[in-house]
């Protein structure tokens, strides 16, 4: 006989305030089986955990349902307590009564009314659980980091300064990421490079951190722990180990038509390249597409040039396989295309820029040496135009929906710093509004308008067009003047949105982890676990969670590593016992489960089976639970009825929705 | 039908997976985005753990509509679950329709764990569409019925 | 003239007023601005804080070419131009004339007139 006990939660009012929760207690002390029933303010406490301890040892309990918020939110804690208190933490279930009542309905009645049923339901499931045992399985004790960028850097230095290896990966040809692009960073104006380049050497030099460049993930397997992950090294034509990184071969390479990426087409690159002078590690690679001899077999001067031999015409992708206990995905943005922006004229006039290209025009490694002129003619521009939320903060299909986050900053440096070289120049900002919350920050933009005379007006540009005199006319609003403007510019910066780099839905679907509907990937919690994927052994770092700046982006890698180093540093993991199991008396052999299993799990072999008395060697299905992550495709594909899961057994959602629809 | 629609309440059970739709449900919650109360959730690990089996019974106990959410294809928690779940639903629903339970009725959504809008907006319009079609009577068990 | 409500103009535009984030790019696209003298961002706010009167007198009604630009750049969806024909449709309801029949219609049109400027004269100035 069944002796159940319901515990229902206040929640403070959260709870209480919506669902009448005495009565609640009240009623589902009715339900058969049920033996105890109260009510507490704060279930989740340490006085409301010990009211479940006490009413376990005096009522004998043999099985708990807490109502309260959502089992995402409390399960495990419930279940820890379970477990002090003595009893198998399975025989916990949690009815929803926060989340899915009390918080979005407002009738008392109604609300008190569904709770009660969401009560009945998980008394009728907790009175078919069984106690199960949580196995193990071991930990690989290395890291795999998705992106070389500063995020991807910071987090493997964190991890490997722990004392555990680390793996980066990285699709171009070297690591350094947005950063390495970047002239001067805010608030300090330290130069990105400066305070950039130290940490790729590190991470190059340290002996636990291993480089993947120009080489991306191909294949993901397994679980949190034991992940088996297939890297794609993509020919490279340049042997590492031979070259030496001189550069001739670059400046002979009679091929140098192909957009700079590096330099955001800024200007060309020869086809052997290598994206920029700090590059780690320092050995170029042959774009495939552009590459001469790779193409039509003449050319060679690379080769013929290169003293030690390095090229290498021949080489083909490789892919190799490597165990990791965690993955941290590190693979930050780029800016959207301005495809739809036609107003601005981004697509048609050279001197629209975005402000990653004015970066680099800025940059004393750039394409113009750090001069900055007009790129349509090369000449020194007068008035500069910056026009803010480009694509940011819009609803419509052309741009996203949120807050790019830098853009404020970053404008304001870049403006004082073009004050600061070139202070003729007449700067004009047009905003919305002005975002500037972090240590600094505000003092920092203030500093632009109030030291350094920068323009700024409350307003949108509406449209940018070719003035007569081949200047830009620039239209826009002034709100606070309650008037429009039109004013000539020699230049246009465009604060362009950020949105995730592409490929990284790919990846995503690859490890399972979960991704918003911007492409940004979603964090277990939004705010008490913003670093782990909800996927197990998945970790987040930087700009792919969400838009950030630079010291929040390497505080971000740190907490990673921090959640790396505490998975890592375990021998061994307990795994979810709520896996499948195959009833081999009903088994027909028949291997449906087999082929919907995604991991695997499932294996059929002859074994000695007793049915109906008799004995008999038969094919049947056996579930490796150590494989086996619980997502019950097998239970329905399984037309016998042998398969079922644990802890989600077929008799215990019938019984729920039995409950439900009483 | 002597009922009044207005004092009618439907009986909705929707599956949520754990990963997606479930904390989508949950956010819906904590965004304080109003659904009616009609609508009462059933957590399984995944869309494709959900049996055929289970929309039916539900349907036989009275339910007057089910609707199942899941992952966004391509993103499901166990890589290919959602896409049985699809198949399976897609003839299951069909097959109920040629039975004589509408297809408005059932129906399968993807819900990720940020939309809860879309959670909210969803249960919203389905149990509007259910409430149109009036009381499920066809595949209701009478003999299920509690007095 | 009688003053309609926000919530009127609101129906009849289909425009939701409290999406505006004040970016001003309506009144940045506008090539009628300089004839206004109440701005389109003017018009979303006046809604927005139930001021309709001063809309109803205001000669941008009549200024306002339609030409959608507002509609097409704002980054928001609100569609400022459907709020300012939504109060030129009030005001002219009010005023129960046809200032443009359609009989009147073939000596107005020459050769490099737009079709689209027969629709938006016909939307302003029948009743």
């Amino acid at each position: 006989m069944q002796r159940i006990g319901v515990f229902v939660c206040h929640c403070g009012t959260n709870i209480a305030a919506t669902v009448d929760v005495k009565r609640v207690a009240e009623t589902l002390l009715k339900e058969p089986g049920v033996v105890h029933a109260e009510d507490y303010q704060y279930m989740c406490s340490e006085a409301g955990q010990k009211l479940i301890g006490d009413a376990i040892k005096e009522k004998q309990l043999t099985g708990i349902v807490v109502c309260s918020c959502s089992p995402r939110m409390h399960e495990n804690t419930f279940r820890k307590a379970a477990e002090r208190y003595g009893i198998n933490p399975y025989l916990v279930e949690i009815a929803n009564i926060r989340e899915q009542c009390s918080w979005i309905h407002k009738d008392k009645e109604e609300a008190t009314e569904k709770a009660i049923i969401l009560g009945r339901a998980a008394v009728a499931k907790v009175m078919l659980n069984a106690p199960l045992q949580a196995g193990t399985s071991p930990v690989t004790k290395r890291a795999l980091v998705i992106g070389g960028g500063i995020a991807g850097i910071q987090t493997a230095l964190d991890i490997a300064d722990a004392g555990f290896e680390v793996d980066i990966v990285e699709r171009t040809p070297s690591i350094g990421g947005r950063m390495s692009q970047l002239d001067k960073t805010f608030p300090t104006l330290d130069c990105a490079a400066c305070i950039l380049t130290p940490k790729m050497v590190e991470a190059n030099a340290h002996e636990k951190i291993t480089l993947f460049t120009w080489s991306e993930v191909e294949k993901v397997g397994g679980f949190v722990g034991d992940f088996k992950v297939d890297i794609r090294k993509k020919a490279r034509y340049v042997d590492m180990d031979k070259c030496t990184g001189c550069g001739e071969c670059q400046a002979k390479c009679p091929n140098k038509k192909t957009p700079n990426e590096f330099n955001r087409g800024l200007n060309n690159r020869s086809a052997i390249y290598t994206p920029f002078a700090q590059a780690i590690p320092n050995v170029p690679v042959i774009d495939k597409n552009a590459c001469t001899y790779l193409k039509t077999g003449k050319c060679g001067v690379c080769a013929k040039i290169c003293k030690a031999g390095a090229i290498n015409y021949e080489a083909q992708d490789e892919i190799i396989t490597r165990e990791y206990g965690a993955i941290v995905v590190a693979t930050g943005f780029d800016t959207i295309k301005l495809d739809k922006f036609n107003e601005y004229g981004y697509n048609t006039n050279k001197d629209v820029i975005t402000s990653l290209e004015l970066e680099r025009l800025m940059n004393a490694a750039g394409p113009t040496g750090g001069h900055v002129v007009r790129p349509s003619n090369g000449e020194d521009p007068k008035t500069i135009v910056f026009v803010q939320c480009v694509g940011s903060r819009d609803t419509t299909c052309r741009g996203k929906t949120y807050c790019s986050k830098i853009c404020c900053m970053y404008t304001a440096k870049q403006a004082m710093l073009l004050k600061d070289h070139y202070p003729w120049l007449d700067i004009h900002v047009f905003y919305i509004d002005v975002r500037t919350p972090g240590k600094n920050f505000d003092e920092f933009y203030r500093r632009a308008v109030e030291e350094y005379d920068v323009d700024y007006i409350k307003g949108q540009v509406g449209k940018v067009s070719e003035a007569e005199n081949g200047r830009l006319l620039v239209q826009a609003s002034d709100l606070l003047d309650n008037r429009q403007i039109k004013m000539e510019a020699d230049l246009v910066v465009l604060a362009t949105a950020i949105e995730p780099n592409e490929g990284v839905r790919r990846i995503a679907s690859m490890l399972t982890a979960s991704i918003d509907t911007n492409d940004f990937l979603t964090e277990a919690h939004a705010k008490l676990r913003p670093v782990e994927s909800p996927t197990a052994g998945i970790f987040l770092s930087g700009v792919c969670q969400g838009p950030k700046d630079i010291p929040e982006t390497v505080a971000q890698a740190g907490a990673a590593a921090s959640k790396v180093i505490g998975l890592l540093s375990k021998d061994h993991l307990v795994t979810n016992p709520c896996t499948a199991k195959c009833n081999q008396v009903y088994c027909n052999g028949c291997s449906n489960c087999e082929k919907v299993c995604p991991y695997g799990a499932i294996s059929y072999d002859e074994q000695m089976v007793i049915r109906f008395g008799a004995r008999e060697t038969t094919r049947v299905a056996t579930v490796n639970t150590a494989l086996c992550q619980g997502c019950g495709a097998c239970t329905v594909a399984c037309p016998s009825g042998a398969m079922d899961l644990q802890g989600f057994s077929n008799r215990q959602i019938l019984a729920e929705v039995d409950a439900i629809c009483r | 039908m002597s009922m009044n629609n207005s004092e009618w309440k439907p009986k909705i059970v929707a599956f949520c997976c754990n990963w997606c739709s479930y904390a989508g449900a949950d956010l819906a919650g904590s965004s304080r985005l109003a659904y009616p109360a009609d609508v009462k959730i059933i957590r399984v690990p995944c869309s494709c753990r959900v049996n055929p089996m289970f929309i039916l019974r539900a349907f036989q106990k009275g339910a007057d509509g089910v609707i199942l959410c899941g992952c966004h294809p391509g993103d499901c928690h166990y890589s290919t679950g959602n896409y049985y779940a699809r198949r399976r639903m897609t003839t299951l629903f069909s097959m109920l329709d040629f039975l004589g339970v509408e297809k408005n009725r059932t129906h399968v959504e993807w819900v990720s764990a940020a939309e809860g809008v879309k959670f909210s907006a969803t249960m919203n319009k389905f149990i509007e569409q259910v409430r149109e079609l009036g009381p499920n009577v066809r595949l209701e068990d009478i003999r299920c019925k509690q007095n | 003239m009688k003053t309609v409500t926000a919530d009127q103009i609101r129906e009849i535009s289909g425009v939701d007023t409290r999406k505006c984030m004040k970016c001003g790019r309506c009144s940045a696209s506008c090539p009628a601005y300089d004839e206004m003298d109440i701005r389109p961002h003017q018009f979303i706010s006046y809604v927005q804080n139930g001021n309709i009167e001063p809309l109803m007198n205001s000669k941008s009604i009549s200024k306002c070419l339609s030409c959608f630009a507002c509609v097409e750049r704002c980054p928001r969806n609100v569609k400022p131009a459907k709020v300012i024909e939504a109060v030129r449709v009030s005001v002219l309801r009010q005023r129960g004339e046809t200032i443009l029949s359609a009989d009147e219609m073939p000596e107005l049109l020459d050769e490099n007139m737009p079709q689209q400027l027969l629709m938006s004269a016909f939307r302003k100035y029948k009743k």
